[in-house]
């Protein structure tokens, strides 16, 4: 159960991981996520499923190290197992015909963005999509994404690769050309969905975005991962993950993301005193 | 000590016996368990003042209708095999019950000891009784496996491995069939496992008796979210002859006051879960971290409340504040749990209700704000309905809030399944007596039908659903 069949990585702190786990390859639709625990003292955590195949029965997960868990599972290799597999787990993503889809990915958020974009392609839509990343490094998954786009943009943060900007540059462009755009998703770091969204609300883009929130279940019993959308509490494990942007408030969100962040330094420097933590 | 020849008024005059337990300085501490349990001499002590009456009101008190005079007898005899086998024919899970039940208003608030004596708190103590037995068996090697019939080839799923469906299970399989058991966590028990702390229910206790459950050849499949991994409706295409739903009452409630998503500020269930299911207690040694705040605030009169307060307690917090809306007379938790708090040091605040919470520019809480409240006339549920004092605003510094204010029951399954039909509640709705849902071939029970209530009460609507199950599987007739 749960067996890893291949993990690389794909820059120096991302690597990509295909899990054996036939009924949630079976299962699982675009937008959804898994939670799992590396070991019988581990956590759990959430993470997007990037790619599946049904008929072989794995799922792939594409992860960026940034503490103990996701370190710890960047070095299970094949053959070894992960302890615990739940999913597939939130709504999939509502996918239909809406003529052009903008698909922002940022950093590892191309990865969840992968599923959604091939589902999009193959429903007629024309994709566009925009991959960005703070180094050329870090601009993951090319290959794959042209391969469910009909057109690619890549920005660098210091233009090492692609155009040099963010990709709130990107979309502005899009739309000083005139172009019609129907739907923008846009899947990363909490701070470029809140600009992505910004950016949107002010032509009236409707634009959906993926939040990472801390979970523990994952199932709706907790509430940790409680959001403000609109003017209610969302829990974003059984709610979404994926929201309106122009609702979400992203600042409480960050903040809240940001409450362990002195208790996942002791646990990382508790577990791995060799290693700095990687800077993310 | 002989005690067969005492005459009934020789055992009214033994005083109820009370259980050992660790001192309160000392048991915030450490997570180990308060009450000791009683010793050999304390249980045959207790077992004499049981008069062995012969309509033996207790067992009606009993949700499962132990056979309690019974058990009793053999303890005298110290035949502790016999008194434990005696309540498994009815019970699945003595040690947790002997732990958790509120026996004071079930079992022992009709007992004859405690109505002579005019006080339930003199009762038989039979809760503590039926802990000892079942830790006596628990001391032993292994437990007995109980018999099973032979296989008759139906299959029965069960989704939830608490207490329900844990008495589903034990139930359905004892007669034969084919039992899968689902759960959504990675750990079974449901809320013996993620909600009672260690410090009242040690989770190597409920492990065991869901060990007996693999003994049994009951199949558990943890990591399960159905509705999600296969709707109710794709495990009867599977082959499932009938489906147990005991998902429980897992949907936390919150205040909806402003700030409640301010850092700091948590649900009972998400705190509880950290703790114990997550081991949260051993952080760092165990991953996931929980707030280790110094001055908390909980919110509800609950026994979720109480664990909640305690389990700050032992996470080293200096002040811990319990805000109730009510009055220490309406308070739901047990009386044993108020007490226990209390000797630990959480301070209760009675009559006062939060209002909003106040955070810092970096988004923590760092106050609430109540009101104070008196007692009005009776609500629709009997008890006083509390009333705002108007200007009684007054602010407590906190850097932890837990909200336990109730639970709703978990939509997951009615929102998948649509043709199981639900109150205004959410709740499922069952069939009081065969716990039938609209559903052919689906029974429910447990805190999805009841809404939150207690483990005992889940295990009597588990006796009674696998009975009708049973019952179904044997005729085909809905």
């Amino acid at each position: 159960m749960n067996t890893i069949l291949e993990n690389e990585f794909l820059s120096p702190q991302v690597f990509r991981m295909k899990v054996e786990t036939p009924e949630i390859a079976r299962k699982r639709k675009a937008g959804q996520f898994i939670i799992l625990r590396t070991c019988d003292t581990g956590e759990r955590i959430p993470l997007t499923i990037a790619d599946a195949d049904p008929a072989a029965g794995w799922i792939e997960l594409v992860v960026q190290v940034v503490g103990k868990t996701t370190e710890s599972l960047s070095k299970l290799g094949p053959g070894e197992s992960i302890c615990d597999l739940a999913g597939p787990l939130g709504r999939p993503t509502h996918i239909e015909k809406l003529g052009t889809v903008v698909m922002v990915g940022g950093g590892i958020g191309i990865a969840p963005a992968h599923p959604i974009a091939q589902a999009m392609k193959a429903a007629g839509n024309r994709v566009i999509s925009i991959l960005g990343g703070r180094t050329k490094e870090l601009v993951i998954m090319e290959d794959r994404m042209r391969a469910a786009s009909d057109e690619v943009i890549i920005t660098t943060d210091d233009g090492s690769y692609g155009a040099k900007g963010l990709v709130t540059d990107a979309i502005q462009k899009l739309i000083d050309e005139g172009r019609k755009i129907d739907l923008v998703i846009a899947i990363g770091p909490p701070v470029m969905m809140k600009f992505v969204s910004l950016l949107t609300k002010k032509y009236n883009i409707h634009t959906l975005v993926s939040l990472n929130t801390i979970m523990v279940d994952g199932t709706g019993m907790c509430g940790g991962c409680r959001v403000t959308v609109g003017d209610t509490s969302k829990f974003v494990c059984v709610d979404g993950p994926e929201f309106d942007g122009h609702q979400v408030n992203f600042d409480e969100m960050i903040m809240r993301l940001a409450m362990y962040r002195d208790q996942e330094k002791e646990s990382y420097d508790h577990h791995c005193k060799i290693r700095p933590l990687p800077n993310n | 000590m002989e005690k067969k020849g005492l005459t009934n008024k020789e055992r009214l005059a033994i005083p109820p016996q009370k259980m050992p337990e660790q001192p309160p300085h000392e048991r915030i501490g450490n997570v180990n368990e308060v009450p000791y349990g009683y010793s050999e001499e304390l249980a045959l002590a207790e077992a004499a003042r049981c008069l062995q009456c012969k309509n033996a009101p207790c067992v009606k008190g009993c949700p499962v209708a132990i056979d309690i005079p019974a058990f009793i007898t053999s303890i005298s005899e110290k035949n502790y095999r016999a008194s434990i086998n005696k309540i498994k024919e009815t019970s699945v899970l003595p040690a947790v019950c002997g732990r958790v039940c509120p026996q004071e208003e079930q079992c022992q608030d009709p007992c004859t000891v405690g109505k002579s004596l005019k006080s339930v708190d003199k009762a038989v103590q039979i809760g503590k009784l039926e802990r000892f037995v079942a830790d006596w068996e628990m001391n032993q090697s292994q437990a007995e496996v109980p018999v099973i019939k032979p296989e008759t080839g139906k299959k029965i799923a069960i989704i939830g491995c608490g207490p329900a469906g844990i008495t589903v299970a034990a139930d359905c399989r004892r007669e034969g069939h084919r039992v899968t058991v689902f759960e959504a966590l990675h750990k079974t028990g449901g809320v013996l496992m993620y909600g009672i702390p260690e410090f009242r229910l040690p989770k190597r206790i409920v492990a065991r008796d869901v060990d007996n459950l693999i003994r049994m050849g009951v199949e558990i499949r943890t990591n399960m979210v159905v509705g999600k991994i296969a709707t109710i409706d794709e495990l009867m295409e599977q082959g499932y002859d009938a489906v147990f739903v005991g998902t429980g009452a897992g949907l936390p409630v919150f205040l909806n006051i402003p700030g409640e998503n301010l850092n700091g500020v948590y649900s009972a269930n998400e705190y509880l879960t950290r703790a114990n299911l997550m081991q949260a207690y051993s952080f760092p040694d165990t991953d996931t971290p929980i707030m280790r705040a110094k001055n908390v605030a909980v919110f509800g009169g609950g026994n979720v409340a109480m664990d909640s307060a305690r389990t700050a307690l032992r996470l080293k917090a200096d002040n811990v504040y319990l805000i109730y809306r009510r009055s220490r007379d309406e308070m739901p938790a047990r009386k044993e749990e108020v007490h226990h708090a209390e000797e630990e040091g959480v301070q209760m605040k009675l009559l006062q209700n939060p209002v909003r919470f106040i955070g810092n520019d970096r988004g923590w809480v760092t106050a609430v704000e109540c009101l104070r409240m008196e007692l009005g006339e009776p609500d629709d549920s009997g008890r006083r309905r509390p009333v705002p004092v108007k200007g009684s605003e007054f602010t407590l510094p906190v850097d932890a809030c837990i909200v336990a204010i109730g639970n709703a029951s978990n939509p997951l399954i009615p929102h998948t399944t649509p043709d199981i039909q639900t109150n205004k509640w959410g709740n499922i709705i069952a069939d009081p007596e065969t716990l039938k849902t609209t559903k052919k071939g689906v029974f429910a029970g447990g805190d999805i039908v009841l809404g939150a209530a207690t483990v005992i009460l889940a295990m009597g609507q588990g006796r009674n659903a696998a009975k009708a199950i049973n019952e179904y599987l044997a005729t085909g007739v809905w």
